[in-house]
């Protein structure tokens, strides 16, 4: 019977049915770090655990990292509690750790996939709801709570029910200047942020096939933002050559036997899908949020929309956007005064984005108005850029180039807004406070638009800006 | 381990009005900045609470309702549609129910934020649309009138008003039997999970 890579994956993975009608599943892969993992070890040892496989955890530290201080102890010292916390729990189960010391820390989402931890076939789980990034190696990848990642750790399995499966498929060329952070925001703009649950995503069609598994990550990463628990892309040629060579890759005698057995997840011709979902590639323009929803977003050259034209449910709630974002219905996002630009996180802190902006940014200048930072979201991409002279032509332009961490995506550490700034950001939510003030005002976008934006001082169209 | 059967909740109700309210609303981020769950009860809903002028804003968990559960260390929250959306974090479902909530009635949970409460021995029960908006203006209308949420019935009761309730049947297994908490269930496999381990070649290094 033809199946889809969800299918194979979970069957593979089952251990047993529960009593309650749950699946045990086996966890293959479990990441963890330093905001979501601490209770868990308390619990393991208030109910006097081991660490079950303690190989197949992998630890580094992002979320309360502070990137323009490298030495320790940090100024903050609930920092330095969360990241020693980490260091004696790694240590005390014997748990690999990427720690800042390494070179090898970074987001968790940026970790796995670099040190070739991520991949195809098997299931990744991580107390953060962004590990569906890692769906884009063909992955079943999900993010848990505080007492599954004790589950985990404890047994190396979860309790879960299967999801069904959502295809989205998307065919064709993006127009340029649009770019992988358009078609998953303009997909859940469609969807809805409760469309969904109970779904995996599986991202198929040409303009995925086409895509870099970078920019897979990107369209994975923001799944939940959709209220999929995970999301995926059919492992490729494209994926295998990315794995190849990385540190925990399988090595020279096990590596075409690993290819072999990647191949055979893939989703079969003619398998059955619970829903299908298409869209065309050439009707995604430059996206961007207007609200405190990742779904309230609009086409950069739309208007936001008159609230007469909602239903009843999305009108209350775009009032409470309205109202906290400072913003009124049926007039142009285009042109709102920008005041800080953030260029990084799990869903746009990669090489290929920083390269991607760093090709128009050269001999530009960001507006005196704005404070722009770039994070790169591994200390391994740091590198990179630093190699390839990105960082230059960022700190040229006017940017604040900084260390590597989740950074202003959330502001657990200090890069936050003050007061209610509105942020040009390249992460994933747009929640009100969300970027570390009560007040602060968040438009999400692709990292080109928040170049532009950073350049004009405005919301604006990056294909303008730049001769895209 | 031996857990509470919860086969109801009978308490007094909070409608928290709203659909999409995300966990970053519910417990903001600065908060989780903490290597335990202790202490996060009195920041639900901080931000909508407070002003950023450091003033108490109208919101339902200021109200004298509120308190009176806090008080009593259980209540029902009644809310929207996809509560409980964004963040992973636990300490969402965490925070509310060391405020003093022990179930919650909306019209759809976030998957995680549902996952993570039924672990806490706290039924997410659902309500079509219209009964919904009804249990909402029952409660209120009737502040001191308690409301019942039965897991085993799947209904959701208050006054004279019966509701037609759901929640998924594994969840509604694993509190009515007293075994919300899976561990004890995920360590008596450890055979079978050993199986599972050898048959898969990354687990095995390879």
């Amino acid at each position: 019977m033809a199946k889809t890579l969800f299918q194979k994956v979970w069957e593979a993975h089952t251990v047993r049915k529960l009593p309650n009608g749950q699946t045990q599943l086996f966890i293959g892969t479990h990441l963890i770090h330093e905001v979501t993992s601490p209770q868990a070890f308390g619990m393991l040892r208030d109910l006097g655990l081991k660490v079950k496989y303690p190989q197949r955890t992998f630890a580094t530290v992002d979320h309360i990292v502070p990137t323009n201080e490298l030495k320790e102890p940090y100024s903050d010292p609930i920092a330095q509690e969360m990241i020693e916390a980490l260091r004696t729990n790694t240590k005390d189960y014997g748990i690999r750790f990427f720690d800042t010391t390494t070179g090898n820390q970074g987001i968790v989402h940026m970790v796995g996939p670099e040190q070739g931890i991520t991949q195809p076939g098997t299931t990744i789980a991580c107390g953060d709801s962004h590990t569906a990034t890692h769906g884009a190696f063909g992955a079943i990848a999900f993010g848990i709570g505080t007492t599954q990642v004790r589950d985990v750790l404890a047994t190396q399995t979860l309790a879960l029910s299967p999801l069904k499966v959502r295809r989205i498929e998307v065919n064709g060329k993006l127009a340029p200047g649009v770019y992988a952070k358009d078609v998953i925001l303009h997909i859940i703009r469609v969807l809805g942020v409760n469309g969904g649950i109970g779904y995996a995503y599986e991202y198929a069609g040409t303009t995925f096939d086409g895509f870099s598994l970078e920019e897979r990550m990107t369209v994975c990463n923001m799944s939940i933002e959709g209220g999929a628990r995970c999301g995926y892309v059919n492992p490729d040629q494209k994926t295998f050559d990315y794995i190849k060579g990385k540190p925990f890759a399988p090595k020279a005698a096990d590596w075409d036997a690993a290819v072999a057995r990647w191949a055979s997840f893939a989703s079969d011709a003619g398998c059955q899908y619970d829903d299908i979902k298409p869209f065309k590639a050439e009707d995604i323009r430059p996206t961007v949020t207007w609200g405190i929803t990742p779904g309230q977003a609009i086409f950069i050259d739309e208007k936001m929309p008159a609230l007469e034209t909602l239903n009843a449910a999305d009108r209350q709630t775009a009032e409470d956007a309205y109202a906290h974002m400072k913003l009124a219905p049926n007039t142009p996002i285009k042109g709102t005064k920008v005041d800080v630009c953030f260029l990084g996180s799990c869903t746009n802190g990669r090489i290929s984005d920083l390269r991607e902006v760093a090709k128009y940014l050269k001999g530009r200048k960001v507006s005196p108005s704005v404070k722009a930072i770039v994070v790169p979201g591994s200390q391994l991409t740091a590198i990179q850029a630093v190699h390839e002279g990105l960082d230059k032509i960022y700190i040229e332009a006017g940017f604040e180039w900084r260390g590597a961490g989740c950074s202003m995506c959330l502001a657990m550490n200090p890069d936050k807004l003050v007061g209610d700034q509105l942020c040009a950001s390249s992460s994933n939510r747009n929640f009100k406070g969300r970027q570390g003030s009560q007040t602060g005002r968040t438009v999400l976008m692709s990292p080109l638009m928040v170049a532009a934006a950073a350049i004009t001082g405005q919301v604006t169209d990056a294909r303008e800006v730049f001769k895209v | 381990m031996s857990l509470a059967q919860i086969n109801q909740v009978k308490a007094l109700a909070l409608a928290v009005p709203g659909d999409d309210i995300d966990t970053d609303r519910i417990i903001p981020a600065r908060f989780l900045r903490c290597v335990t769950f202790g202490g996060l009860g009195e920041h639900a809903f901080r931000d909508e609470r407070t002003g950023p002028d450091g003033k108490e804003r109208a919101h339902p968990m200021n109200s004298a309702q509120a308190a009176r559960i806090a008080a009593a260390k259980q209540g029902v929250m009644v809310v929207g549609f996809n509560f409980g959306c964004g963040s992973s974090r636990e300490h969402a479902p965490q925070s509310l129910w060391r405020f003093g909530f022990t179930a919650f009635v909306g019209g759809s949970f976030a998957e995680i934020f549902f996952g993570n409460s039924t672990t806490l021995g706290v039924p997410c029960l659902t309500l079509s649309k219209e009964d919904l908006a009804e249990c909402d203006a029952f409660v209120r209308a009737n502040p001191d009138v308690e409301v019942t949420v039965d897991v085993e019935k799947l209904t959701v009761s208050a006054g004279a008003k019966t509701w037609k309730a759901d929640i998924a049947a594994s969840a509604r297994d694993g509190l009515v039997k007293g075994k919300w908490d899976p561990i004890a269930d995920l360590l008596e496999g450890a055979d079978a999970v050993a199986k599972t381990a050898g048959g898969l070649a990354y687990v095995e290094g390879k």
